[in-house]
């Protein structure tokens, strides 16, 4: 039977503002599956994100949405989860939202690991102020502001998230549609700060400049690149090069800063 | 035993003719009819929902028994 969407989208908001085979799209699918198959409640879960095309998701979806300043959607999502412990709290943004100009706030919710799952859709540029290249834009690629090719290497957000601090780390693609929502679900299970990246296409801004012909050869540079955790243990360093590892790369237990912060109220409270 | 045949809802309205459901098809049930997608040859579908999972709109739906 086809999946019910419906029911965690906001009525007359389709269509959706994404560009034609922009990948935002699949990934919002993914979390909607990944909710049902966890079947959260609306009124208990937020959906927070910042600026930018993949940000635009909140508005979407039917349940309690945040969309705040650029950058900020993690300072907002703490206040969320510090202030109503019990809700589920989801932050949704892209590259440059969630590594630059929200770059600090990122690296230190890792670092606190606090109980949030951060979806972050990587499309190598900023796509909706005019495709300037972003942190992750790959070393030699074009963007509106570097005709000639970046010259600076690219960020990989999984890495960063894993040395900031963060406790679940997974990374899948646009194009591994299925995948989504079963690396979402492990996400939002985790007890912790949990990063999911999802590889994703921008053919308006990104692949126009950087002579990918249509949708599709964006799709098919994401099918090639991506190497599952469990293949690459068999493969060589020569046969890893260019490719990206998806799957869940980093997992461990750490304290949780809610249950953390509650013991230093307990704490404060005895020493009264 | 017979093959039952799902039935295959484009929502035009929807559809930004991005190609993503016509060239992933693995047994090329869709086609593109102007500026959206249609079915062409519905006898070939396998229900893989690779479609349905893969539109970016929200544009198909995929509805079998």
């Amino acid at each position: 039977m086809a999946f019910d969407y419906d029911k965690w989208l906001r009525p007359g908001k389709l269509p959706h503002i994404w560009c034609p085979g922009c990948g935002h799209g699949i990934v919002m699918k993914g979390l909607i599956r990944a909710m049902e198959t966890l079947q959260l409640k609306k009124e208990e879960t937020a959906v927070v994100s910042g600026i930018g095309c993949a940000s635009r998701l909140p508005g979407y979806i039917d349940c309690c949405t945040l969309h705040t300043a650029h950058g900020r959607a993690a300072a907002f999502a703490t206040g969320v989860k510090m202030a109503k412990p019990e809700m589920n709290v989801i932050l949704v943004g892209g590259d440059g939202d969630g590594t630059a100009i929200g770059g600090n706030h990122f690296i230190h919710a890792c670092r606190r690991n606090i109980d949030m799952t951060y979806i972050i859709m990587n499309n190598y540029i900023y796509g909706m102020t005019g495709g300037q290249f972003s942190p992750c834009t790959p070393t030699g690629h074009k963007a509106s502001t570097t005709p000639y090719g970046n010259p600076d290497p690219g960020f990989d957000i999984a890495k960063l998230a894993i040395g900031a601090g963060a406790t679940f780390v997974a990374r899948g693609t646009a194009f591994h549609a299925n995948q989504i929502d079963k690396l979402i679900v492990e996400a939002i299970q985790h007890k912790g700060f949990s990063v999911v990246e999802i590889l994703d296409d921008c053919p308006t801004t990104y692949g126009r400049r950087n002579k990918y012909k249509s949708v599709i050869e964006m799709m098919n540079r994401l099918k090639e690149v991506a190497v599952p955790v469990k293949a690459a243990e068999k493969m060589t360093a020569e046969q890893l090069q260019g490719k990206v590892l998806t799957g869940v790369l980093y997992k461990e237990v750490k304290p949780e800063y809610i249950e953390e912060y509650a013991k230093v109220i307990e704490r404060a409270k005895a020493a009264k | 035993m017979e093959k039952t045949l799902p039935k295959i809802e484009i929502i035009e309205k929807y559809c930004k003719g991005c190609h993503i459901c016509v060239e992933f098809c693995p047994t090329k049930v869709l086609e593109m009819k102007g500026f959206y997608a249609s079915v062409k040859n519905l006898e070939a579908c396998i229900k893989c929902m690779q479609c349905e999972l893969r539109c970016p709109d929200f544009a198909i739906k995929v509805i079998t028994e």
